[in-house]
């Protein structure tokens, strides 16, 4: 792809920025399942650049919607410590790995645990 | 220790590209009982310093789309704000429950997407 753009496919790549942002704030999460198949499927990206991608879309976005959100409620800082130190190791593994691992059995592990975990959110 | 696995887990997840939170978040408030607000800023931070870690790799690997970062960023920093606003006025079991509704539909978009691809390789 070049890297300039029409004017209709920069409104596409900012509208899909903006549903992206939106869900990554509303929900905390998420950003990443908008903005990677929007990428895959709307601008044609390879399923690993559009992954590497949309990590480098989301941090700011996280970054934003953390500082509203901290703003408006206390934080358990000791329960994130445990868990940023569990991310940090998994994070830099998931990126090494990410180049071996089959994308499909990826997506089916995780695709039936969101819906099992799904359901029971949305009953308890 | 728990919260170190499920740290862990979503790590290994996020740097792979799938969000990390789909799996954190619904493990924080199943597992460890967390109110939906708490794992969603838990979530929202603990990201930061594991997409710093990915992000290094993925740099080097030249896997970063460059020429539409800055388009997708622009839009998506008015959509965070505006989707943190709402998310900060909903009452939590609400947010959970909404929050739900979304992980159904994105499982079964990563169920399908498998068939689909699945079915590509062999044609």
């Amino acid at each position: 792809m070049e890297a300039t753009f029409l004017v209709k496919e920069k409104f596409k790549i900012i509208l899909v920025g903006v549903i992206t942002g939106l869900t990554n704030g509303l929900f905390g999460a998420g950003g990443g399942t908008i903005v990677v198949p929007a990428m895959e499927r709307i601008l044609k990206v390879e399923e690993h650049e559009s992954h590497a991608t949309a990590i480098a879309v989301i941090l700011p976005l996280s970054m934003m919607s953390t500082f509203i959100y901290v703003r408006h409620q206390i934080l358990d800082w000791k329960s994130l410590l445990y868990i940023a130190v569990g991310g940090m190791a998994g994070g830099i593994l998931g990126a090494k790995l990410l180049s071996r691992i089959s994308p499909q059995w990826l997506h089916k592990i995780f695709g039936i645990f969101m819906i099992v975990a799904s359901i029971r959110m949305i009953m308890g | 220790m728990i919260l170190f696995v499920i740290g862990l887990l979503s790590g290994l997840i996020s740097g792979m590209g799938i969000g990390g939170g789909t799996v954190l978040i619904p493990a924080l408030t199943i597992f460890v009982g967390m109110s939906q607000h708490s794992a969603q800023s838990i979530n929202l931070i603990y990201f930061i310093p594991t997409a710093i870690a990915a992000l290094v790799i993925h740099i080097r690997n030249k896997r970063i789309r460059k020429e539409l970062l800055w388009f997708l960023i622009g839009g998506g920093v008015v959509g965070s704000v505006i989707g943190s606003f709402v998310a900060i006025s909903l009452d939590a079991v609400l947010l959970r429950k909404l929050f739900g509704v979304f992980l159904f539909y994105m499982g079964i978009a990563e169920i399908r997407k498998n068939k689909r691809k699945i079915k590509e390789n062999r044609e």
